[in-house]
């Protein structure tokens, strides 16, 4: 009698075979960790995959001093938790320059995360980096490889990847390339939250629903999360229940009103709902193929 | 418009939902068509009916339907699917995507493929990880050449399962006669190249005929529609959990001194804690005590799965190891007989030495020239001396030392495997194992009584390799010659092994392609390690003009024993000086290949010795050399 896989234990499996693959390659890898979703599930297969030692990497979170103030004690947590060391990077040219996403507009990502990220994995020397993309997130991201190789100044050339055979990674790079690495390339937004549910995995509370207090700005429903959000004259925090599908920079994270509170409601409006994921943040408005020039330029 | 109406269940009761979508199958296929086959459509077509398309993603679509589309004013579904901006402009697909829908029974990673001939790589890429291919046919243009390669491509990557989709009903008027002609017409040609089943349909992509629904459009037509087939198709679960029991260890687990884990990916059969395994290449056998997981011990664990096991003995076991049923182990061996899919622009090089990656294994590896190449579009056998970009052949091959393997056929984990070039890192193919050659398993290493050692000390001398690497005309003779003269009158042993004088016997039947100019070194290589057992101090002198083959010789030779001397003369310089005439000849065009002319020399990026001739004498030069080789520098 056979033992029946399902897909979310085929996914588990493959991912887990990618973090060992690279462990045992690579010199010096590193989890980017952003607190999100994603990284939640990505941080849970790690501790799967090397269980029952901890993940033999540091996780590194490329901070902007932006966030949700839930997602650092969220963060704080999971480095505990887990055992793995935490490397917090804030780029300090920005922090100097006093780059906020007030003023400073798609400049704000550029120097915190885009900057920020090449400057941490230069900083610690480390030659590949798991990342939580997906590649059913975006049609470009469709077509990337599981090993996204850069060279030596971060740049992804997308006519000179390796083609991705079988199970069979080739890791091997010269001095100074590195490698990023997407262990959950595979999984939908779907089998995030599935897996979240089935695995019990910890999550931001901004994903659940909650009277939170908030201001409408330009179609998108932020939240008024600490004392530096700035009112516009006349504006005034208004307390709605809403929840967060993706998580940034909090005065860049569009809220949807919702009265989902647990895991399953959450689940059950993403879908019935009809927007997909990537509209509460704002790097996609632009134009289709931005996310494509952002990745060709370092951003992951 | 769609069959699935998971709307009201998800409403009424989620978590009934989500219990049934816990315990979905996973289904991996690639769709392969031609050009305008409709593919694109289709795959958009696919995502749109199982709901995987929200709102602003439909309302971008129709904007860029009416901006860019190819279907006026209704919705180009390709446009779903097309992807970097690129390609985007030029309207082709040119690269592997993978797109991801969901039905209530299973998930679908769905590889997308091009069609063009130069794109024979992405195929087999994608076919690589499928379990299912769907072919697709125009109905208006019937089998194509496309489409026997295509199917030819999937049956070689092992795929087993073959949807035949003709496409495009609608436009043919949805003809069974026609339809009749085409799967009659394909299933001749299925047999002939050993294809023993495929499962056809008429479709339409454009107007959802027999995608999710049947269509009224075609009574005549009593099979499964697309989505119904690929849900219901067997995944061969059984059949994999049935194989003998393979896991090839990625990672040892040792957090502590009590516990010590090997971690994989099973690649066939079932394990229990009690089997008896066998350790290979190494061969000690010992039992399972363990399947230890984050989620707790597993009584029984299957091909798939992901694990860790700890074994019952201390045995030697790490990466690149194969666990396997104690009763019924893979082979072990290096000499192959393979298929080869050529990837790079760079053609193969008989001779030239690879990274082979199985498994978690990896060695060093060169193939000989290809027994034949395949015309993908004919399946007919040809002549080939080399492979390029695009090419596939069968030939042998040999490994630096044992591998543990399966035939492809029985073992896509252990069966396939990909060959990387050692000095761009680049992966430049892809290869599938089809047995091990006898000869592998008959030739032994013969140990002597009076080894290497005893001949160096009976001559008193430490043997090394100097290697003189340079443009033709650079001096690498003369100074090799001034070295051994003198090294003669200090008593060494030493042996010149000169290119033009090796080309007169050893190696006369090689010409001065680059494939030549490998096999040209390789053999100097192996004489010079002979030389070196015999205890001798053996100078070459060959342009050698490869970096990759110097670094194989370097290889050869027992550490400290090969200097790579890099007699650097510009070319305008060796072009002035052209002792023998061959400079002159090959700017007239009355010698090809020749080095520096039309034929690349690689200069040595870290070598022992930098001579530069236009500074020093041969004499001059011959003393570094000599101080090199003493150890004085």
């Amino acid at each position: 009698m056979s033992v029946e896989l399902t897909h979310l234990r085929r996914l588990e499996a493959e991912s887990i075979h990618i973090f060992r693959e690279v462990v045992a390659e690579a010199e010096s890898p590193v989890m980017l960790y952003s607190v999100g979703k994603d990284s939640a599930v990505m941080l849970h297969l790690a501790r799967k995959a090397f269980f029952p030692a901890s993940p033999p990497f540091p996780m590194l979170h490329v901070d902007t001093t932006w966030k949700f103030r839930a997602m650092y004690e969220m963060r704080e947590r999971m480095a505990a938790e887990s055992g793995m060391q935490l490397l917090v990077h804030q780029n300090p040219d920005a922090m100097a320059r006093g780059i906020n996403p007030f003023d400073h507009g798609s400049l704000h990502t550029d120097l915190w995360k885009t900057e920020g990220l090449k400057q941490a994995l230069d900083k610690y020397g480390f030659d590949a980096a798991f990342g939580g993309a997906r590649r059913d997130e975006e049609k470009s991201r469709a077509k990337e490889r599981i090993f996204s190789f850069r060279s030596a100044n971060h740049r992804w050339d997308p006519k000179n990847q390796r083609p991705e055979l079988w199970r069979l990674y080739n890791t091997r790079k010269a001095k100074g390339e590195s490698i990023r690495v997407f262990p959950i390339s595979n999984w939908t937004e779907l089998d995030i939250w599935q897996y979240i549910h089935l695995e019990s995995i910890p999550i931001v509370p901004l994903y659940f629903a909650e009277e939170r207090p908030t201001v409408e700005r330009d179609g998108l429903i932020l939240m008024v999360d600490d004392d530096r959000f700035r009112l516009k004259p006349g504006e005034r925090p208004v307390m709605r229940s809403v929840r967060f599908r993706t998580l940034g920079c909090y005065p860049l994270s569009g809220a949807v009103e919702s009265q989902a509170k647990t895991l399953p409601e959450v689940i059950q409006e993403m879908l019935l709902t009809t927007t997909s994921e990537r509209q509460g943040r704002a790097i996609d408005h632009d134009q289709a193929a931005s996310m494509e020039k952002k990745k060709q330029e370092g951003y992951f | 418009m769609s069959v699935y109406e998971p709307e009201a269940l998800i409403a009424q009761d989620i978590d009934a939902y989500l219990d049934q979508h816990q315990h979905k199958s996973l289904l991996r296929f690639i769709t392969c068509g031609s050009v305008d086959d409709g593919k694109s459509t289709l795959i958009g077509r696919l995502l749109y009916e199982s709901k995987m398309i929200f709102e602003d993603q439909l309302a971008a679509l129709e904007a860029d339907s009416k901006r860019v589309g190819t279907q006026g004013q209704n919705i180009d579904f390709a446009l779903l699917v097309d992807g970097l901006a690129a390609e985007r402009e030029q309207g082709i697909t040119i690269d592997v995507a993978y797109r991801f829908f969901t039905t209530d029974k299973r998930k679908f990673i769905v590889a997308d493929t091009p069609g063009h001939e130069q794109y024979t790589r992405n195929m087999v890429t994608g076919a690589s990880t499928a379990d299912l291919a769907v072919i697709l046919i125009d109905a208006r243009k019937g089998v194509l050449t496309q489409t026997r390669r295509h199917s030819y491509l999937a049956h070689l990557l092992g795929i087993r399962k073959l949807v035949l989709a003709v496409n495009k009903m609608d436009l043919v008027g949805y003809d069974q006669a026609i339809y009749q002609a085409i799967v009659d017409d394909y299933a001749a040609f299925a047999a002939s190249i050993g294809i023993a089943h495929f499962t056809p349909m008429p479709i339409s992509g454009y107007q959802g005929d027999n995608v999710t629904t049947r269509s009224a459009n075609t009574p005549w037509y009593q099979g499964p529609t697309l989505i119904g087939h690929l849900e219901t198709v067997d995944l061969d679960i059984a059949a994999d959990q049935a194989k003998p029991f393979r896991l090839p260890v990625q990672w040892v687990n040792r957090p502590n001194q009590d516990f010590r884990g090997f971690a994989g990916l099973i690649a066939g059969g079932t394990v229990k804690p009690g089997d008896q395994v066998r350790i290979l290449p190494s061969g000690r056998v010992t039992t399972v005590s363990r399947i230890v997981t984050f989620d707790g011990d597993l009584a029984v664990a299957v091909a798939g799965q992901s694990v860790t096991l700890t074994l019952a003995d201390e045995v030697d076991c790490s990466r690149g190891d194969v666990i396997a049923a104690a009763d019924d182990p893979c082979q072990v061996a290096d000499q192959f007989e393979a298929t080869i899919v050529w990837m790079a622009a760079e053609p193969m090089l008989p001779g030239r030495p690879y990274w082979l990656k199985l498994g978690t294994q990896l060695v060093s590896a060169t193939i000989q020239a290809p027994k034949y190449q395949v015309n993908v579009n004919t399946m007919a056998h040809l002549a080939a001396k080399t492979l390029d970009l695009n090419a596939i052949g069968v030939a042998n091959l040999s490994t630096d030392r044992p591998i543990s393997f399966e035939s492809y056929a029985d073992s896509r984990d252990l069966g396939g495997f990909i060959l990387i070039d050692k000095m761009t890192n680049a992966t430049v193919a892809a290869g599938m194992l089809h047995f091990s050659l006898r000869r592998s398993q008959n030739v032994h290493w013969q140990a002597f009584d009076v080894g290497r050692e005893a001949h160096a000390r009976l001559k008193n001398q430490k043997p090394a390799v100097l290697w003189f690497t340079g443009l033709s005309g650079a001096g690498k003779s003369t100074i090799a010659n001034t070295v051994e003269k003198k090294l003669l009158r200090m008593n060494r042993h030493t042996f010149l092994l000169d290119g033009d004088n090796v080309r007169h016997g050893l190696n006369k039947d090689l010409g001065f392609t680059d494939a030549d100019r490998v096999e040209n070194i390789r053999r100097v290589g192996e004489v010079a390690r002979l030389m070196t057992d015999a205890g001798l101090v053996v100078l070459t002198a060959f342009i050698s003009p490869f970096r990759a083959e110097r670094e194989m010789v370097r290889q050869m030779m027992a550490p400290g024993e090969f200097f790579e001397i890099f007699v650097d003369t510009p070319l305008a310089e060796a072009e002035k000086r052209d002792v023998k005439g061959l400079y002159q000849k090959a700017r007239a065009g009355k010698l090809k290949n020749f080095t520096g002319i039309d034929s690349p020399y690689e200069p040595p990026e870290h070598p022992d010795l930098r001579i530069d001739t236009s500074i020093m004498t041969p004499d001059e030069a011959a003393e570094l050399v000599i101080a090199l080789l003493l150890g004085e520098l």
